[in-house]
C-alpha cells in the first residue's frame, strides 16, 4: 500500500427519515456513488440490496451446527447406551441403537437444537465483531436513537469530488453532512 | 413499504415519533427510581431472602423437611416445578411462535415476557435441583466420565430428558434474549451521559453500531432463533409432561399428557404476563404501547388455551370410565369425589370456568377484571399440577399405604420464597433494562402506528 498516502475521507451524510435515507441510496447508487455503509437505529427493510451487502449465511451455519449436534448426540448415546456399559433398563431392549432410538429422540433433539442455536449466536458474535468491551463504531450517537447516517468513502469513489457530493447529498434531504479525515498509516 | 389496513387498530397510541419510543422507555433507567419501585422490591427481596434461608435449612436438614412420605414421594416441589416452567412457556411463545406468524403486536411485550421466561425458568430448576438432596453432586445428571467404573446417566429416563430439556430451553432463550437486548444496550449506551452508566451500557451492549450488516445478521439470528424455540417450546413441556405419562401410575400414565401439558403452560404463561404487564404499564406509564388491544389479544389466546385445558380434562376424565382398567377409573373417582376434591374443583373452576368469562368483549377489555382473571388462572394452574401429582399417588394399590400430604413450613416457604425471588429479578429489570423492544418498536411505528395511519388517510 506504498501509493495511499493520501488521506482517507469519509463523509458521513444524516437523515431523520429511513424512507428518505432508502430513496436517497437508490439515487446515488443510480448515479455511481458507492456508499460504504449505513447506520442506523433499527434495521431498513430494502437497504441491502442496493449498497451491496449480500444475503448472510447465518441460516446455513445454524444447519451445519444442527447436523453436528444430532450426530454427536446420537453418537454419544450410542456409546453410553449400548457399546460401552449396555444395562437391561425396564426391559428396554439395549443391542442396537436403533432398536433403543425411540428413547433417545427428546435428546438428540433437544442436543440438535442446543448445538444449532448455540453455534449460529456465537458465530453471529463474532462475525458482528461485538463482543463485551468492544468499542462502538457509529459515527454519532443519535445513530441509535432516531437518525440514519450513511457513509460515503473516498476510496470507494475516487473520481467523486466532495463539493459535488454534499450537493446530492443535500438535494436527496440529508439534514446534516460532515466530513471526516481518517489518518492512514 | 408494508402496509396494513386502516380499520386494524394502531398498536402504538398518541403522536410517537422514534425518538418518543426511545425517551419513553430509557427515560424510566436514567432517571431516580420512584418510591413504588422501592417498596415493591424491599417487599420481594425480604419474601426471596426468606425462600432462601428456606432452601438452606432443606438442603443442610434433609429433605425430611417437607411434608413427603412413602406414599406421597413427589408433592410441591414438583408442582411447583412443573408450574414454573409452564409460566415460562408464553415467553418463547411470544416471542418465537409470533414472530414466525408475524404477529406485530408482539413487539411491546416480547422482551418482558422473554424475561419473565428466563426468571421463571430458574425458579424452576430450583426444585428438581434442592429434590435431589444432595445438591453439590447435582453434576451427576450430566453424563461424565466418572471413578464408578463406566457408569452413565440412563438416556432411557424421562428424567435425564428434563435435564436436557430444560438446560437447553434456559440457555436458549436467553441468548434469543440477549441478541435482542444488545442493540437496545447500545441505545442506552449514547444516551446515558455519567461515564459509570456509560461504562456498563457500553460492556453490555457489546460495542453495537446499528450497521447494515449487522441488522440483516440480526434478523436473520431471530428469525431462526425463533424457528428453533418453537419446536423447542413445544418439547420442552411434552418432556416435563413424560415424567408423568411414561410411569405406569394410574391418572399419569396418558397419551393426551404432552399437548395437555403445553396448553396448560401457555394458558398459566399468558395469564402470568397479563399480571406484570398491567403493573407495569401502569406503574411505568406504557398505555401507549401496551394497548388496551394488546390485553384483549391476550385474552383471546387465554379462551382458547383455556378451552384446549378443558376439553383435555373432560377426555381424561372420560378416559378413565372409557379404558375399563378399575385402578384408572379409581384415580379419577378419587380426584373428584375423595379428600382433595376441593383442589379438583377449584382447578375446574378456576382454569375452565373462569377464562370463559372471556367471550364477553367488555370483560376482556376490562382490565381490573383481566388481572384478577390472571391471578385466579395461576392459581388454578398450580392446583392442576398439585390434582395430577398427590391426588394420582397418595391413594396407590396398596390401601394400607394410603395417606394424605401435608406441606410443612418449609414446603410453603420454598415456594412463596420462589415468587419473591421472581418478583425480585423481575423488577430488577424493570429498573435497569429496556423493558419494551426499543429497535422492534420504532420498525413497526409506521405501519401500526396511530399518528401514521391517520396520515395514510
Amino acid at each position: 500500500m506504498a501509493k495511499a498516502v493520501e488521506n482517507t475521507t469519509v463523509v458521513h451524510a444524516m437523515f431523520d427519515d429511513d424512507h428518505r435515507l432508502l430513496d436517497a441510496a437508490k439515487n446515488l447508487v443510480a448515479k455511481g456513488v458507492r456508499i460504504k455503509e449505513v447506520y442506523s437505529p433499527f434495521p431498513v427493510h430494502g437497504i441491502d440490496p442496493v449498497i451491496g451487502i449480500k444475503r448472510t449465511r447465518m441460516a446455513i451455519v445454524s444447519f451445519m451446527f444442527g447436523m453436528t449436534g444430532l450426530s454427536l448426540g446420537l453418537l454419544g448415546m450410542w456409546y453410553f447406551m449400548i457399546y460401552d456399559w449396555p444395562m437391561n433398563i425396564g426391559g428396554k431392549p439395549s443391542f442396537s441403537l436403533l432398536e433403543n432410538l425411540p428413547a433417545f429422540i427428546p435428546v438428540a433433539f433437544e442436543f440438535t437444537v442446543f448445538c444449532a442455536a448455540h453455534g449460529m449466536v456465537i458465530t453471529y458474535i463474532l462475525r458482528n465483531g461485538t463482543l463485551p468491551g468492544m468499542p462502538a463504531v457509529n459515527p454519532d450517537p443519535r445513530t441509535t436513537d432516531d437518525k440514519f447516517v450513511m457513509e460515503i468513502s473516498n476510496v470507494d469513489n475516487p473520481t467523486l469530488e466532495f463539493e459535488e457530493l454534499g450537493g446530492m447529498l443535500k438535494a436527496e434531504g440529508a439534514i446534516e453532512i460532515n466530513q471526516k479525515s481518517l489518518a492512514t498509516k | 413499504m408494508h402496509k396494513e389496513a386502516a380499520i386494524r387498530t394502531p398498536l402504538i397510541l398518541g403522536d410517537k415519533t422514534y425518538h418518543d419510543i426511545t425517551s419513553d422507555v430509557v427515560g424510566p433507567i436514567e432517571g431516580k427510581a420512584s418510591k413504588t419501585w422501592y417498596l415493591l422490591i424491599t417487599v420481594a427481596g425480604i419474601i426471596a431472602l426468606w425462600g432462601l434461608g428456606c432452601v438452606v435449612y432443606l438442603i443442610s436438614t434433609g429433605i425430611g423437611v417437607w411434608g413427603l412420605n412413602k406414599t406421597v414421594g413427589w408433592a410441591w416441589d414438583i408442582t411447583n416445578f412443573v408450574w414454573w416452567v409452564g409460566i415460562g412457556h408464553a415467553g418463547t411463545l411470544i416471542s418465537a411462535v409470533l414472530l414466525l406468524f408475524r404477529q406485530k403486536w408482539r413487539m411491546a411485550i416480547n422482551r418482558s415476557a422473554e424475561a419473565m421466561t428466563i426468571f421463571a425458568v430458574m425458579m424452576a430448576a430450583l426444585f428438581p435441583g434442592i429434590h435431589m438432596g444432595r445438591i453439590w453432586v447435582a453434576y451427576w445428571v450430566l453424563p461424565l466420565p466418572n471413578t464408578f467404573g463406566s457408569l452413565w446417566v440412563n438416556f432411557n429416563s424421562p428424567l435425564l430428558w428434563d435435564v436436557f430439556a430444560i438446560s437447553t430451553y434456559f440457555t436458549v432463550s436467553l441468548v434469543f434474549w440477549y441478541i435482542g437486548l444488545i442493540p437496545d444496550f447500545a441505545t442506552i449506551r449514547d444516551r446515558m451521559t455519567t461515564p459509570i452508566s456509560k461504562k456498563i451500557y457500553g460492556l453490555l451492549s457489546f460495542g453495537w453500531s446499528g450497521k447494515a450488516k449487522q441488522w440483516t445478521r440480526f434478523e436473520e439470528v431471530s428469525l431462526v432463533l425463533a424457528g428453533l424455540a418453537t419446536p423447542l417450546v413445544f418439547s420442552v413441556h411434552s418432556i416435563v409432561s413424560f415424567d408423568f405419562a411414561t410411569s405406569v401410575i394410574p391418572g399419569w400414565h396418558t397419551t393426551i399428557f404432552p399437548p395437555y401439558f403445553v396448553s396448560g403452560a401457555v394458558f398459566s404463561g399468558f395469564a402470568m404476563v397479563l399480571t406484570l404487564l398491567l403493573i407495569m404499564r401502569k406503574v411505568m406509564g406504557f398505555e401507549n404501547y401496551i394497548t388496551v388491544k394488546h390485553v384483549e389479544y391476550m385474552n383471546i389466546v387465554i379462551i382458547v388455551t383455556g378451552s384446549i385445558v378443558g376439553v383435555a380434562y373432560i377426555t381424561e376424565l372420560f378416559m378413565s370410565w372409557y379404558s375399563g382398567v378399575e385402578y384408572e377409573s379409581y384415580a379419577f373417582i378419587n380426584r373428584f369425589s375423595g379428600p382433595y376434591m376441593w383442589s379438583y374443583w377449584t382447578m375446574m373452576t378456576c382454569n375452565v370456568l373462569s377464562p370463559q368469562l372471556f367471550w364477553f368483549k367488555k370483560l376482556r377489555t376490562n382490565l381490573t377484571f383481566t388481572f384478577i382473571i390472571s391471578i385466579v388462572v395461576n392459581i388454578g394452574m398450580w392446583f392442576e399440577r398439585f390434582v395430577i401429582i398427590v391426588t394420582s399417588i397418595h391413594r396407590d394399590y396398596v390401601p394400607s399405604s394410603w395417606s394424605m400430604f401435608y406441606p410443612t413450613w418449609v414446603d410453603v416457604g420454598i415456594f412463596v420464597g420462589t415468587i419473591g425471588i421472581f418478583f425480585t429479578l423481575f423488577l430488577m429489570f424493570a429498573r435497569f433494562f429496556p423493558v419494551l423492544a426499543l429497535n422492534e418498536l420504532k420498525t413497526i411505528l409506521k405501519v401500526s402506528g396511530e399518528k401514521y395511519k391517520k396520515e395514510d388517510h
